[in-house]
């Protein structure tokens, strides 16, 4: 079946449907990751946006049940060149049409993925549709229809879309003593996170991202952990003000992605959206305190903008090594420290995955003190 | 200024000469570290005994000593240059065993001289057997059972222990030499003997075989701080078990998923940082297909072939990186120069495709073993990228120059489709071509798995080439049919003759280009480097609208594909000259080939690179985009000679000589014609066709005759016929293997003294830099010879004659830019034997030594501008006067190459030569002969030399044996042999053949008492004879077997000669030319 994709430049490129039909209508993001589509497709942090992937050929290695980040595809429509009809993995279950078939996901193959992504880097992220409803050259009617909805489109309360209603306890191994107690406020959780903490021999309650501190001293937790997520940070103001009071609290806290922006926000700094964002698995971070630079797996499209972080509340500790955005903060203010990129990886490199430990350490030395 | 300001002058040790396992991609690292190191304002001294490397070029270091290879050279050669540090990790295994040398015997320490960029421990635990799998096993890194053992005894009940299939795998030898799988006990028997003796410290390692795993391959980097990137992985399509040398690779992987990816890339992160290498570090693995187990198979702690490979795969420059970490720089600090503006640590993403494919020797040495294992026997490779993994393979296919253009080998269409599933067994260097067969006749993919192992992914892939080469034999070709196989990359003539049509649906379909930027675009980048697809987007147009100066002239240059026997590094030597010189005069100077081991292929040696296949095809592709002024074509050997007539057809200018004359000298007929004009003789000829032709040939001029096809290039299928059985068999042999559409070429054999003349004309007058005489009389070819500058013979009346011929030859094929000409000299007079109009093997060498930029100058020429406003004058240089003697000396790899009969002869055999410079010819054959590797022992208590020679040289043999005799060896000889010796009072005795009753030569081989062999024989080739055998199993044992004479008397003299290398000056070639 023929699809189309259509940018909101007026820009079309056709291509052929796959996994199910119809219009969708997104922001237009490109992913650089060589590998990990199932992580990058059910990672909640593409809500509301439609992802390119830069690699030509995808799906090679299949989809199974037990690389996913999350239940479900959140992004609103997935963009390839070529997607592998016969794939091979021994944990390979379906086809990566199958999966988008099973997640109602509408995608688009054929496209000239380095072109559409040397667009978006020249002119920033972009609105876009992808339909098989009708051909744009065709029907300029519909076209122009289309075309004001991908206009007037944005990306709004997306952490409501995602977050979790009700908490969720994950149990600690069955072998960890004494196991610590995390409390992780879910904006947007990708389930490595949860998965790195067990590793740890933590217990995990996840939390909802409306979780106010009241609902977090009922827990009794031993630390707070928050979560990656989707959207523009600066609207979330309802939790930026639950987060400063957990924070004040003085348990100690380890923040991912959004978590680190939406805490950077709480302590009265302010964000801005990037051009086209990092997303991919090759990011460097400097982390000042050490000297060392380390490959990272970053998916966002916002940043903490480092010069306006008040003194008193913390410091830059990361910076991005290519263009110097804010890669990290530790505060002073609160027993906490945020990162931008992801160290729980999935897809992409686990080297800094040690901040889990230093997590850990500090909870231990909070509760040493105690 | 270095990061590290007590690193002021610095040595680069080189790889030596070109031999398998050990090739160009060391002049791209040693060229690229010496780069390097002047743009930080270092000092360099370099040291290569192989000339026809970029690297030993006086303005790449400051300070080029091409000597041979050896801790006491490079040690004179410290104590002389005094630097400050020595940098080991750039010249493949030779420059760091060499490296590891002088640190362990304390030399370096007590010379003050520091070791950068790795430690000798390092390097024990990346290449010492056990010291590796402790370290591995530290680190809970998994690896395969296995066992170091240092005698035959050991390894038999180590085998019984884990059971066969097992591999042997010797220590420290480079490219696997040695190595093997043993089916059997009498497999390792042989194999862990022969694996033993060739290790440096005599162990190897026996382990549990594992063939059937995925093999994977990461290429990681570390600095000083401890940071670590990974710049690329590969999966090799061929699972382990055959050489990744001899595997064709993809790059990135694609059947593994990100956990798998991940589990590898953190294990070989985990590796380099606990090696403690600073700089680059090559990790294979082997990776269970079902499941999560995997191994570590090696880990080489230096830049290598598969660096190179991954440089040229992403863009990212390892060896420059490596160099810069080793002066202190930590990877942060290092600037990526694809954007300009992002840094050296991170890693690169592709939106890509690539293939490497290697080329091997088979299609010259057809009576070699082709089968395929741990030991590597490709001598080349070729890369190819797609945007599809299918146009990869076709365009990788394409262009290993086999005459291939697509994946069908006719050999295999004959089979039975019952024969093609039995020859899948076969892993050898056509097994690709024996899946595809069986893929086109619709054989299960479950049955090809369960024979080869090669993954489904693969499989699937090769099945769509498959489907859409069937697809286009039948049915009518539709334009949607016809695009969709261009976008799998089936050439137009190919497309034509599937489909049987003579029109396309849409003709002159130009492909557009992307570039390689290491970044998936998401950085702006700068990189001029590109590959064709068949989207319709161009990048390369836009970035010649931005970037290209319309007011210069735009010239294209054709490299020279992959390397191989009879077209080498040299030519890409000069294919880079040619790029340097175009740029340096004002035009801009546009790249094709396809080899990721050269220097041509890195994307800032011309103005743009285009990586792609160099067919008629892909070349329009280019031209349609770029819209050049002209093109070269008479640098980049037969492959870019091959692309001249089509230029032609498309009136493209080539500049310098034109392609007609390319015609003229390599047609007979009219070749005949020039020589008459020229008034110059040559020996008598015919040209023939079939076999009938051939006999009565022979007969009318009367044998020896040499046989060759005409447009052969290295002495192709070349052979000195004594007999009509000569003739039926080469006949028989050359039907089968060369396009009979050319004919054959039949001349009378002069036995004389070969020699060799380069010159460079403008159209009106010609520069000879040097004459070249080579050692061996005729028979053997040039590029087997060893060959001296200037000639030590000739009597001046010969030199005349060869200046005079060579400038006729040039006018009269109005040659503009290079030309070499061969010659045979018999009783002073000259006869011609073959003119090339354009480079040759021999240019990088005589330019070094003679001081004559002959490339640069050539390329003036083709320019317009005149030799005698150049400042060398017209002529022979110098009046052919020389301060120095050099002297070229042939290496081979036959070690590496099963059942190929080492004698020498027409068809050239040698990978790479070595030099010796010396104020005489004594002392320079001698450094020559050392730099070959040839050893000169003294005879001790039983010492022997065997002597079996064929009838016609029995007489000059008796005087080589009479004084190997006098220097004290005993000397032994086959019956025939050895009764002429005794006839003539030398005392010789008798030993029986290889198929003669035991004890016989097999046994004095194996005794270890046999320091050399003198072998000749009327007969070769065939791998069954007597003397093939012979002189296969003394290379096997490393015995030094001399198949030439003359070569023999070369080594006799210089064995008894009162020469002492290390007294021998040591020359620093950069300055040479300035002493006048």
């Amino acid at each position: 079946m023929q699809a189309y994709l259509i940018l909101a430049n007026g820009t079309v490129f056709a291509g052929k449907s796959i996994g199910c039909p119809g219009t969708t209508v997104g922001e237009v993001v490109f992913a650089t990751g060589m590998v990990g589509f199932e992580e990058t497709l059910t990672d909640p942090s593409y809500y509301g946006q439609i992802i390119t992937q830069t690699y030509p050929l995808i799906g090679n290695y299949g989809m199974n049940s037990e690389d996913k980040e999350s239940g479900r595809i959140w992004a609103r429509g997935y963009i390839v060149r070529e997607a592998c009809t016969a794939p091979s993995n021994f944990r390979s279950e379906i086809t990566l049409d199958a999966f988008l078939k099973q997640n109602n996901t509408i995608g688009i193959e054929g496209i000239d993925t380095r072109r559409l992504t040397r667009t978006l880097r020249e002119s920033g992220v972009m609105n876009g549709a992808i339909t098989t409803e009708f051909d744009p050259a065709a029907a300029p009617e519909k076209l122009a229809e289309l075309m004001s909805a991908i206009q007037g489109y944005a990306v709004k309360d997306a952490v409501a879309g995602v977050s979790c209603a009700q908490p969720v306890d994950y149990p600690a191994p069955e072998t960890a003593q004494d196991p610590l107690h995390i409390a992780l406020l879910d904006l947007g959780c990708k389930n490595n996170i949860v998965r790195c903490l067990q590793k740890r021999g933590c217990r995990v309650t996840v939390l909802p991202g409306t979780a106010s501190v009241a609902d977090l001293a009922a827990l009794h937790a031993d630390g707070l952990m928050l979560s990656n997520g989707p959207g523009d940070p600066a609207e979330n103001v309802a939790i930026i003000g639950n987060i400063a009071a957990m924070l004040d609290t003085g348990i100690p806290a380890f923040g991912i992605c959004l978590g680190h922006q939406l805490t950077a926000l709480a302590a009265g700094a302010r964000t801005c959206k990037l051009k086209y964002g990092h997303r991919g698995a090759n990011q460097p971070v400097t982390d000042f305190e050490t000297g060392r630079t380390f490959i990272t797996s970053q998916n966002h499209g916002y940043a903490v903008m480092g010069e306006t972080l008040p003194a008193e509340a913390g410091r830059v500790s990361h910076v991005n090594a290519n263009d110097k955005t804010c890669e990290g903060v530790q505060y002073t203010k609160w027993n906490c420290f945020t990162v931008q990129f992801h160290p729980e990886a999935n897809g992409g490199p686990k080297d800094t995955e040690f901040l889990f430990d230093r997590f850990i350490s500090r909870i231990q030395a909070a509760k040493g003190g105690l | 200024m270095p990061k590290d300001p007590r690193i002021k002058k610095v040595l680069v040790i080189g790889s030596g000469p070109i031999i398998i396992g050990q090739a160009a991609e060391f002049d791209y690292s040693g060229t690229q570290a010496c780069r390097a190191l002047k743009s930080e304002g270092i000092e360099t001294v370099l040291v290569n005994s192989n000339p026809a490397t970029i690297m030993t070029d006086p303005d790449i270091a400051d300070h080029v000593y091409i000597e041979p290879l050896n801790a006491a050279v490079i040690e004179r050669i410290i104590e002389k240059e005094k630097p400050d540090a020595i940098l080991p990790n750039l010249g493949g295994q030779m420059g760091l065993n060499l490296s590891m040398e002088l640190a362990r015997s304390g030399y370096l320490d007590r010379s003050g001289v520091r070791l950068l960029a790795c430690r000798p421990d390092t390097i024990d635990r990346a290449e010492d057997r056990q010291l590796f799998k402790d370290t591995m096993e530290k680190l809970h890194q998994p690896i395969i059972p296995s066992k170091v053992v240092e005698d035959l005894g050991d390894a038999m009940d180590f085998a019984e222990v884990i059971g066969y299939p097992v591999i042997v795998r010797p220590a420290f030898t480079m490219g696997g030499t040695g190595g093997g799988i043993c089916d059997d006990r009498e497999k390792l028997h042989e194999i862990a003997t022969n694996g033993l003796r060739l290790s440096p410290i005599h162990q190897i390692l026996v382990e549990k075989c594992i063939s059937g795993w995925k093999e994977i391959e990461y290429e990681v980097m570390r600095d000083h701080k401890g940071n670590v990137i990974t710049v690329c992985n590969m999966e090799n399509l061929d699972p382990v078990g055959v050489h990744t040398g001899d595997s064709i690779v993809v790059a990135p992987s694609q059947t593994l998923s990100d956990k798998e990816y991940q589990m590898l890339r953190t294990a070989a992160l985990d590796i380099i940082t606990e090696l403690g290498i600073e700089g680059g570090c090559n990790c294979q693995f082997a990776l269970k297909p079902d499941s999560f187990d995997y191994a570590v198979i090696e880990v080489n702690p230096r830049v290598s072939r598969s660096s190179a490979l991954a440089s040229k795969a992403t863009g990212y420059p390892i060896a420059k990186v490596a160099t810069k970490i080793a002066l202190g720089y930590s990877l942060d600090e290092i600037t990526n120069d694809v954007t300009g503006e992002t840094c050296a640590c991170f890693e690169p993403a592709l939106d890509y495709v690539v293939v490497k494919y290697p080329k091997w020797p088979f299609d010259k040495f057809v009576y070699a073993d082709k089968s395929l294992g741990t030991q590597m026997m490709a001598t080349g490779e070729v890369m190819a990228i797609g945007n599809n993994f299918e146009h990869a393979m076709m365009k990788a296919v394409s262009s290993i120059e086999l005459g291939m253009d697509t994946l069908t080998l006719s050999d295999f269409e004959k089979l039975t489709t019952e024969e093609v599933i039995e020859h899948l067994h076969v892993q050898d260097s056509e097994r690709a071509f024996c899946v595809y067969e069986a893929l086109k006749r619709g054989v299960a993919h479950e049955t090809i798995y369960e024979i080869t192992k090669i993954d489904w992914w693969f499989l699937d892939k090769m099945q769509h080439l498959a489907d859409l080469e069937l697809g286009l034999k039948n049915g009518v070709l539709t334009e949607e049919k016809y695009r969709e196989a261009k976008k799998f990359g089936f050439l137009d003539k190919t497309i034509r003759r599937l489909a049987g049509v003579s029109t396309l649906p849409v003709e002159n379909l130009r492909a557009g280009f992307k570039m390689v930027d290491t970044c998936a675009a998401e950085f702006a980048a700068k990189t001029p480097y590109f590959y064709s697809t068949y989207d319709e987007d161009n990048e390369a147009e836009q970035f010649i609208a931005e970037r290209s100066d319309p007011k210069k002239k735009k010239i294209l240059v054709f490299g020279s594909g992959p390397i191989r026997i009879g077209q080498g590094i040299e030519f890409d030597y000069c294919s880079v000259h040619a790029v340097w010189t175009l740029k340096k005069h004002g035009c801009e100077a546009i790249l094709v080939n396809n080899n990721p081991e050269t220097v041509s292929t890195d994307f800032d040696t011309g103005d743009r690179l285009y990586f792609d296949p160099l067919n008629p095809e892909s070349v329009d592709n280019i031209i349609a985009t770029e819209k050049p002024d002209g093109c070269l074509v008479q640098f980049g050997g037969q492959t870019a000679i091959k692309l001249a007539k089509h230029m032609d057809d498309i009136g493209l200018p080539i500049y310098g000589t034109p392609a007609d004359a390319i015609d003229e000298a390599e047609d007979r007929e009219r070749f005949d014609e020039l020589l008459e004009r020229c008034a110059i003789p040559r020996p008598q000829g015919r040209t023939v066709y079939t076999l009938d032709e051939a006999l009565k040939a022979a007969e009318e001029v009367g044998y020896p005759v040499l046989m060759r096809p005409s447009y052969v290039l290295g002495g192709q299928n070349m052979i000195v016929a004594y007999t009509s059985a000569d003739v039926v068999e080469y006949m028989g042999v050359i039907t089968t293997h060369v396009d009979m559409s050319h004919p054959v070429l039949m001349d009378k054999y002069i036995f004389g003294t070969e020699c060799e003349v380069d010159a460079i004309c403008d159209g009106t007058d010609y520069l000879v830099p040097g004459i070249m005489e080579q050692v061996e009389r005729t028979g053997v070819h040039s590029g087997d010879s060893i060959c001296v500058y200037p000639p030590y013979n000739f009597p001046q009346s010969v030199i005349d004659t060869l200046v005079d011929y060579t400038g006729r030859f040039a006018r009269e094929l109005h040659v503009v830019g290079l030309v070499n000409v061969q010659y045979a000299v018999q009783d002073n007079k000259v006869y011609v034997i073959e003119v090339n109009p354009r480079s040759s093997r021999t240019v990088p060498y005589i330019s070094k030594v003679t001081g004559v930029p002959m490339v640069d100058l050539a390329v003036r020429c083709t320019l317009g501008e005149k030799l005698k406003d150049m400042g060398y004058g017209t002529g022979l240089w110098r009046g052919g006067q020389s301060p120095y003697t050099a002297v070229k000396v042939p290496v081979f790899s036959f070690e590496k190459l099963h059942g190929v009969d080492t004698m020498l002869g027409p068809e050239m055999k040698s990978t790479g030569e070595v030099l010796g410079i010396a104020p005489t010819f004594h002392e320079a054959m001698m450094k020559g002969l050392v730099g070959a590797g040839y050893q000169f022992k003294v005879p001790g208590p039983g010492s022997c030399v065997i002597v079996t020679v064929k009838d016609s040289d029995k007489a000059e043999a008796a005087d080589l044996a009479w004084k190997l005799h006098d220097y004290g060896y005993k000397i032994y000889g086959t019956a025939e042999t050895a009764r002429y010796l005794n006839s003539q009072m030398v005392p010789c005795s008798v030993v029986r053949q290889m198929s003669g009753a035991r004890p016989n030569v097999q046994d004095l081989l194996e005794s270890g008492l046999v320091d050399y062999i003198i072998s000749t024989s009327p007969h070769g080739r065939d791998p069954h004879r007597d003397s093939v055998k012979f002189r296969r199993k003394a290379t096997e044992l490393s015995i030094p077997c001399i198949t030439a004479l003359d070569t023999a008397r070369v080594l006799v003299d210089a064995l008894r000669g009162e020469h002492d290398i290390s007294e021998m000056e040591l020359i620093d070639i950069s300055n040479l030319h300035n002493k006048g």
